[in-house]
């Protein structure tokens, strides 16, 4: 019997290990992400708590800081400031970007802000406030280059985009020009500095965010393309988080602080959008 | 590697909730796979059915779509029922929110994926039992349950260590689908630092390294246990 004995000795074992699942089970992600909640601005028994959603792995927007362990980012920095004139503190709840949708239809969260674009699809699950960020396609030139203008002047020119994107389908359609397709965003650059291509056509806030990661010597150029907005995101038939949410982003636009937060994370001024109703795009 | 160090308390961390969702799953999944195991063997119709059904299933799909159909769909059925109820029988809404915490949806996928292995696992241990083992216990007046007890189960225990020391690292890495849902393991933590740091080869090298670092020493403490039941043995002459 004593095989049996020694059994028993790695049941407890296994045992043991499974109290310490379940003691730790009640913490969830708190502890595994260290600082994976955190508020803005002083607490104050008035003030409501809402539940933010975002996936923290899309720079810059949002993404977890290496060196404080907090989330970080345009989305975070913009919610925060919503709150603050709105009058609500913010928790963050990070988690997967499929879950976000269906974490609002359960009202397990209050609001999301983690890059989405408004699109019918989604308009149908969650309402959404304002537009905050426009995104799209834009053309990315040298500092020094005077004579690329915009997507029209790109006739016949060497372009290099990302394989597989919206980019690269879009640059296909400029007659005459020859396209590179390279593998990612940092080729695309540096194939534009030495001088291989002419211009760049890629994501705006990628773009933007490569150049204020102290690449100045390239600018970006003209309109934007294939335009599509942010908006951040509430259970349906909760209007008056909706209601606080759009207020606050008004307040923002005119007191100067969303170009504030945007040139903090995007190293340029607001290009002719601020949140509000998307402006006619002329295709 | 300036940015492995950085790193290291966040891989750390994700490797410790690796650890401890994998043995919270194959600890539950022994305890259902010894059921489903011993129901696949019963002479009742339908408990074996079940049985069998519960562990085709649970082998049969890919564990990502029953992560799925735990996270995303079993708070969509959850919601439809209660709002069913509401407008049929007039229910007061009794949930504030159905959806289901991401530790929960782990646990339940991981475990019952575990089970259905663990299930077939026990049921070869059980079967390869000499057939005359059972029969000297029963001649010796014992009951089926005491057979099942004192003989059969202590031998085939010895023999389904290696087994189970397979599943629990199979499971190990499986795991690393769980941060398709956000539950921060040690993959999840390998996401998050790629992110933001743009550097995805030295990222993921080092948990691929960490990964292995744990397979590789739970494989040697299986064998080490292996080796010390061993010793107790007399039936090999």
């Amino acid at each position: 019997m004593k095989p049996l004995r020694r059994l028993g000795l790695l049941l407890v074992v296994v045992l043991m290990f499974l109290l310490a699942g379940c003691g730790g089970a009640s913490q969830e992600k708190g502890a595994a992400t260290s600082g994976g909640t955190s508020s803005a601005g002083t607490s104050n028994p008035t003030k409501p708590k809402y539940t933010v959603a975002l996936e923290a792995t899309f720079a810059p927007f949002e993404f977890r800081d290496m060196k404080t362990g907090d989330f970080t980012g345009f989305d975070i920095d913009l919610i925060k400031a919503v709150g603050q004139v709105a009058g609500f503190d913010v928790e963050i709840k990070e988690m997967g970007f499929d879950g976000i949708i269906t974490a609002l239809q359960t009202n397990n969260v209050d609001l999301a802000i983690s890059g989405i674009s408004i699109d019918d699809e989604r308009k149908k699950a969650v309402d959404f406030s304002m537009p905050y960020y426009q995104s799209g396609l834009v053309v990315a030139v040298k500092t020094d280059n005077n004579t690329i203008k915009g997507f029209d002047d790109l006739n016949g020119k060497k372009i290099a985009v990302q394989i597989g994107t919206t980019s690269a389908k879009e640059a296909k359609k400029i007659p005459g020009a020859k396209v590179t397709e390279l593998d990612k965003v940092p080729d695309l650059f540096l194939e534009l500095k030495n001088g291989g291509v002419d211009a760049v056509v890629n994501d705006l806030p990628v773009t933007a965010y490569y150049i204020q990661q102290g690449n100045k010597d390239i600018k970006i150029v003209g309109d934007v393309r294939a335009a599509e907005y942010y908006g951040i995101a509430v259970p349906k038939g909760k209007t008056e988080v909706l209601q606080k949410i759009n207020e606050g982003l008004k307040t923002l636009k005119e007191n100067g602080q969303y170009a504030e937060i945007y040139k903090k994370w995007f190293g340029q001024d607001p290009p002719s959008f601020l949140p509000g109703e998307p402006p006619q795009q002329k295709q | 590697m300036g940015l492995i160090i950085q790193s290291l308390p966040y891989l750390v961390m994700g490797a410790v909730q690796t650890l401890k969702i994998t043995a919270v799953a194959v600890t539950l999944g022994c305890i259902f796979g010894l059921f489903a195991g011993m129901g696949r063997l019963s002479r009742r119709r339908l408990t074996s059915f079940l049985a069998t059904c519960y562990v085709d299933f649970f082998r049969g799909t890919p564990l990502l779509v029953q992560i799925f159909i735990v996270y995303y769909g079993f708070p969509q059925l959850l919601n439809e029922v209660q709002q069913f109820l509401i407008t049929h029988f007039g229910l007061p809404q009794l949930l504030q929110t159905t959806h289901i915490p991401v530790f929960v949806a782990a646990t339940v996928s991981t475990s019952l994926n575990s089970g259905a292995y663990v299930a077939e696992i026990f049921r070869a241990g059980i079967q390869s039992i000499d057939r005359g083992q059972v029969e000297a216990a029963r001649s010796l007046g014992m009951t089926e349950g005491q057979t099942m007890r004192y003989i059969v189960l202590p031998q085939a225990f010895k023999r389904v260590i290696p087994p189970l020391g397979n599943e629990f690292i199979a499971m190990l890495k499986d795991t690393s689908l769980l941060s398709v849902i956000g539950y921060v393991e040690l993959t999840r933590q390998g996401q998050l630092i790629s992110a933001a740091t743009f550097k995805p080869l030295q990222v993921y090298f080092a948990v691929a390294l960490i990964y292995l670092a744990m397979t590789f020493t739970i494989s040697r403490l299986v064998d080490y246990l292996e080796r010390r039941l061993r010793t107790g043995d007399h039936d090999r002459g």
